[in-house]
Order: structure tokens, then C-alpha cells, then sequence
């Protein structure tokens, strides 16, 4: 079995979610092929080599670590370039990366310059002898399609949270490798970066997401969604598109099927109709609360467990229950 | 300026989907077609643009087989001055294929900016824009939620994972659109009967031997169905009781 290249996604120099995810997904394909190797290169402004150990921890065996202080910004000409250097050099069956917004904007760039068949956003992944074959959710997952790409190497995408992030403990040997091109002499510049806030959990990495509907009522009552995420402690806040075209809350805060597709553990849907583009971003989500004070409201069909009440009432008393319950555990 | 906006043809997105007999493809029978969502942002965006700048012209591309006649003639009607189709038998699900195909007709067309969607819903999962791009060896912005061009210069914002990103690119670029920039016009009637006269070209897509194919096509497992616990602040203990013990979120 020929190895897997992984695409160790970081910002500024920690690294994410996805990154973990998609090096388990590789481990788990070459042990099931036989052996072979899983690299992990990471594009970072400095200290790759600490990140090896968290790396090997999820069964990467080799580290490779591109630095230079233009990875401290997306340089993403000089990423693509390198992954697709790394992966030219041979070897390799699969380049995997986390469909996040970087693994977006990078996976077809790399497909482009290996001239190798691509596939976004798979939940699933078999390697057979001459073909790769993925599931890929699609229309907006009301279907499932099962594809094959035929070609020697491939670029895959993993869509976040369907492969877990498994500890599968080695060593790994850490090769450093300069970028293919000057992270400096970017085509595109990033000449601004604005912070969501700190400390704020990302809606694809969150456990748990509270979102909110129209139900609110008004932005100032996104407080009590804000109120119950903070009693939760690992979670985010997400909201519905009448939400965020009213700007009580911004774009990025969007679930759907034009916003975030998310499927954390637990998600808490306050206020929402649950219209079928939003179900389309959250309906793969572990458990679904949803509170709502239609009992015929579509969310219900499909709520683990559903209460019929004003949001107003109904959620100051889940926030207080679950800081009690939190306070117990 | 010169603007070219690429359009894929996707069923409404309200649509409820069967598979087709072969188990390879959606049934097609009473779905609604139209421009992708993403795309016609982006056909907005272009026209808005050109309509700020003064003279130019915004042509719309779209790979694919006859069908496609319709979505361009759609964005004509909006207000696209030309199209061009290029023709392939059968809708192909390679994105790499179709960027290929575009970018060999794009490559000599002196556009300033090529307008794509973010991704489309249907299948393929954002790879059209961004391959075109690499393969016109272009800037690519991707995800672009506010764009303003000036100078010869773009502007571009991404709305990214809990972070905004400002971008400055030179052109010709590529930018693909998201959500939140631009509500696309509805075509007045006018538009529409100039858009009968208005030239669609066809010509032959190099699209090359497509090596991503469908194998299958099936609709996701249902979710149990929904259970509501109670009314009002009542059912409270009884939903944290089964957070901590059935679900053990809690
Ligand atoms: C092409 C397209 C793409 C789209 N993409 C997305 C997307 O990505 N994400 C998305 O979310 N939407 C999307 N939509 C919009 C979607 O169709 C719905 O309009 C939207 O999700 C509705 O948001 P909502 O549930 O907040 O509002 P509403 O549908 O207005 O629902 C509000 C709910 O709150 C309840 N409520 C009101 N007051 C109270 C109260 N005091 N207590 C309890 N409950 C109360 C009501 O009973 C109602 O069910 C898209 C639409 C289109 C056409
Ligand atoms: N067959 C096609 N012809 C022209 N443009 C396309 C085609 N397929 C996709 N696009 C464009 O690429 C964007 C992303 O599509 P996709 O890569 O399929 O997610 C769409 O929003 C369109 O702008």
C-alpha cells in the first residue's frame, strides 16, 4: 500500500480539528490496505517541529514542516505548491485535507497542479486497486452519491466530523522542506484579518451548538442563546439565514444549506422553523433539541427532543437546569 | 470590463429527490432547473460591477449538454449580453474536467474577471472556480462575501470560520461568490424578450476523458422520527434528564 499525504491544517501555528480527523481517516485507510505510510505536512510561520508529537499521536508517521513567516497569513498559492510538490515526488496514493474553508480553497488548486481527479466534502473512503471510491453527500444531502475516481493519486477532502479523531500513538520523524513558492509573492494578499472574538469556538469544532431562529424575536434576545451556550461551556452559537439577512448576527454564523454544515453532538435549535435549507447544514448533528412554540413546526420532525414553549421562558430555565447539571457533574 | 460568469444548471433546491432507475442519478421527472444559487450571486455581482464601471460586457459560460440553452438564456435575460455553451452528451460530475473545458475557452477571451460560485449544491462540492483559475495560473478568491474592483485592482472579503479576511488581488482573477453580496434581479420582461435576441454560441467542450463518475445514488437513512418530551418550562427536568442519561451530553 503507498502512503497518504495530509495536508495538517493549522491557524497561526495550532493546529485544527480537521487536521486530526483527516490524519485518523488516512491511518485507518493504509492500515486497511496493508501498511503503508501517513505524512503530514503542515505550513506554518514557525515551530513546526512541536507539532509533531500531537501529530504522531493520531498515527502520523512522518512530519513534514514548512516554515516561513509568510505562513503566518493564508498564503495559499505557496501551500498549494507545496503540497503538490510533496505530493509529486512519488509515492503517494491519496492527498487528504479537511473540507474547512482552507481545504476549499486548496484541495482544487493541488487537483489542478497533479492533474489528479478530484472529490470534496466525503464522509466515506475505500481504496481498491486501480480506483479510489468515496461517498460524497450531495443536494444538499438529500442524496448520498458513491463515486469513483480513477487515477494513480487522488485529492480527497474529508467533510468535518464524519471521520473521528483517533489517538494511534507512534513516533514520528520529522522532515523539514522549504515552500515550492514565496509565501511572500502571493498573487492574492491577505492585508487584513478580523477576529471573531476571542476564545470563541469554532461551529466546526464546537460539541455543542446553540442556534438561533426568527423565534428571537429581536437581536437583543440572541443573549439568552448566548446565556445557554455559556452554561453548555463548549459551545458555539450558530443562527438561521432570516437571522443573519436581518444582520442580528453575521454571515458566518449561518447553518444551512448556503451557510455551515455542522453535526456536533448536541445541537439546540431555539426559535427555528427548521425550513429544509437549514436542515440541510444540521440534520446530521448527533442529538437535536429543538424549542418552539408550533407544535406542527418542520424541527420537530425531527428533534430528539422537542419542547412546545416561548423561547423566552423555556430557555433562561434549560440555561439555569444545565449550570445546575454542570455544576453536579 | 470584460466579465465572464460561469453557470452550472441544479434543480430547485426545495425539491424533494428520487433516484432514477439505473441507481446512478436523481430522477429528473418534475424538477424545476435554474441557474445554482451561488452562480447567480455571482451573475448579479457582474452586472452590478459593469453597470458601476461603465461600458463593458459580461458573458455567461456554461459547460454541459442542450439543456444548458436555458440557464444562459436566463442570465441573458438578467441582463448577460452573450453566452456561450459547451457542449458535452451528458452532465459530467468531474469538476476538474469542467474547469478544464472552461478554461481552455476562458484562456484567450482577455476577461478581467471570471465570476464563479462559491460551490454548487448539486454535486460536486466547490471545485470549478478555483481549478479554472489554477489552470489559467490567475488570482483565485474564493468564497468572496463583498467584492469591489478598482484601478484594475479587486477588494475582496471571505467570511471564514469565525474569522473575516480582507484580500487585495491584481487582475485578471477569478473570484467565486457567496452568499450575502448581492440578491440576483429578477429578469424583467423586457429583459426577457431582448435575451431571445441576444447571441448563444455553441461550440464543442474539451472536456477530456472524465475520471470521476457516479457509481450510485441513494437517499440518506432516516432520522427517527421526531419526539416532542412536553410543553413549557414544565419539560425542562425531563429534557436535562435525558441530555446526562440517554444522550450523555450533559
Ligand atoms: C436558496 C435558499 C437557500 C437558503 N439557505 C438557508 C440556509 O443556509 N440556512 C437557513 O437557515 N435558511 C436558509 N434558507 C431560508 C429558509 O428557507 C428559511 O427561510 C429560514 O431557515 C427560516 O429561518 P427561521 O427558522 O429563523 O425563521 P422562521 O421560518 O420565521 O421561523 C421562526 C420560528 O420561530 C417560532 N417562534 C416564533 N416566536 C416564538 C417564541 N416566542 N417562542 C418559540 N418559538 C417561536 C415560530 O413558530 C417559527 O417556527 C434558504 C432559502 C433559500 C430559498
Ligand atoms: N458545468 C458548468 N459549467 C459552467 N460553470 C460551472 C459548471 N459547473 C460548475 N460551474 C461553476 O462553478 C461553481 C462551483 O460549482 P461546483 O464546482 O460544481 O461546486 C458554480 O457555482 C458555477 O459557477
Amino acid at each position: 500500500m503507498p502512503n497518504i499525504l495530509v495536508f495538517a491544517e493549522t491557524r497561526g501555528s495550532a493546529l485544527r480539528k480537521v487536521a486530526f480527523e483527516a490524519i485518523s481517516a488516512a491511518r485507518a485507510l493504509v492500515d486497511a490496505n496493508g501498511g503503508g505510510q501517513v505524512h503530514a505536512l503542515c505550513a506554518v510561520p514557525s515551530g513546526g517541529a512541536a507539532l509533531a508529537g500531537q501529530l504522531g499521536q493520531h498515527g502520523a508517521d512522518v512530519v513534514v514542516t514548512v516554515e516561513h513567516p509568510g505562513f503566518a497569513n493564508f498564503a495559499r498559492e505557496a501551500v498549494a505548491a507545496t503540497l503538490a510538490a510533496r505530493a509529486q515526488g512519488g509515492g503517494y496514493r491519496a492527498v487528504l485535507l479537511g473540507f474547512s474553508a482552507q481545504g476549499r480553497d486548496l484541495a482544487p488548486r493541488v487537483a489542478a497542479k497533479l492533474d489528479a481527479p478530484i472529490a470534496t466534502d466525503v464522509t466515506e473512503i475505500r481504496i481498491a486497486v486501480d480506483a479510489v471510491v468515496v461517498k460524497h453527500p450531495v443536494y444538499a444531502n438529500k442524496v448520498i452519491a458513491t463515486l469513483q475516481l480513477d487515477g494513480p493519486l487522488v485529492v480527497l477532502s474529508t467533510r468535518p466530523g464524519s471521520f473521528a479523531a483517533v489517538e494511534a500513538p507512534r513516533t514520528a520523524t520529522v522532515e523539514s522542506a522549504a515552500p515550492a513558492s514565496d509565501p511572500s509573492g502571493e498573487k492574492v494578499v491577505v492585508k487584513e484579518m478580523q477576529e471573531g472574538g476571542k476564545g470563541k469556538i469554532d461551529l466546526g469544532e464546537a460539541p455543542v451548538i446553540v442556534a438561533g431562529g426568527r423565534g428571537l424575536k429581536a437581536p437583543e434576545n440572541f443573549k439568552l442563546v448566548e446565556d445557554l451556550a455559556a452554561a453548555f461551556g463548549n459551545a458555539a452559537v450558530g443562527a438561521t439565514r432570516a437571522v443573519t439577512d436581518e444582520g442580528w448576527r453575521p454571515h458566518s454564523d449561518q447553518i444551512g444549506q448556503t451557510g455551515r454544515q455542522v453535526s456536533p453532538q448536541l445541537y439546540v435549535a431555539v426559535g427555528i422553523s427548521g425550513a429544509i435549507q437549514h436542515l440541510a447544514g444540521m440534520r446530521s448533528s448527533k442529538t437535536i433539541v429543538a424549542i418552539n412554540k408550533d407544535k406542527e413546526a418542520p424541527i420537530f420532525k425531527v428533534a430528539d427532543y422537542g419542547i412546545v414553549g416561548d423561547v423566552m421562558e423555556v430557555v433562561p430555565a434549560l440555561t439555569q437546569a444545565v449550570r445546575e447539571a454542570k455544576a453536579h457533574s | 470590463m470584460k466579465i465572464a460568469v460561469c453557470l452550472k444548471r441544479t434543480p430547485d433546491s426545495e425539491s424533494r429527490f428520487r433516484i432514477a432507475a439505473n441507481g446512478a442519478a436523481i430522477d429528473e421527472t418534475g424538477l424545476k432547473f435554474d441557474i445554482d444559487d451561488f452562480a447567480s450571486y455571482a451573475v448579479e455581482v457582474a452586472l452590478q460591477i459593469n453597470e458601476k464601471q461603465g461600458p463593458g460586457e459580461t458573458v455567461a459560460f456554461a459547460v454541459g449538454p442542450d439543456s444548458v440553452q436555458e440557464t444562459l438564456r436566463k442570465a441573458m435575460s438578467m441582463g448577460v449580453d452573450r453566452a456561450i455553451q459547451l457542449k458535452t452528451d451528458a452532465t459530467t460530475y468531474d469538476g476538474l474536467a469542467i474547469a478544464k473545458a472552461l478554461a481552455a475557452e476562458l484562456k484567450a477571451g482577455g476577461f478581467d474577471l471570471i465570476l464563479f460560485g462559491k460551490h454548487a449544491f448539486d454535486t460536486s462540492g466547490g471545485v470549478a472556480g478555483t481549478a479554472t483559475a489554477e489552470l489559467l495560473g490567475v488570482a483565485c478568491v474564493t468564497a468572496a462575501s463583498k467584492l469591489e474592483i478598482a484601478n484594475g485592482k479587486g477588494t475582496a472579503r471571505r467570511e471564514l470560520e469565525g474569522v473575516a479576511e480582507i484580500d487585495e488581488f491584481s487582475l485578471p482573477a477569478v473570484v467565486t461568490i457567496d452568499e450575502g453580496i448581492a440578491r440576483p434581479r429578477y429578469p424583467s420582461l423586457k429583459g426577457i424578450m431582448a435575451a431571445k435576441k441576444k447571441p448563444l454560441e455553441t461550440k464543442p467542450a474539451q472536456l477530456g476523458q472524465p475520471r470521476v463518475t457516479v457509481k450510485k445514488m441513494e437517499l440518506p437513512p432516516d432520522r427517527p422520527p421526531g419526539r416532542i418530551i412536553g410543553d413549557g418550562v414544565a419539560a425542562v427536568p425531563e429534557l436535562v434528564r435525558l441530555l446526562r442519561t440517554e444522550a450523555k451530553v450533559l
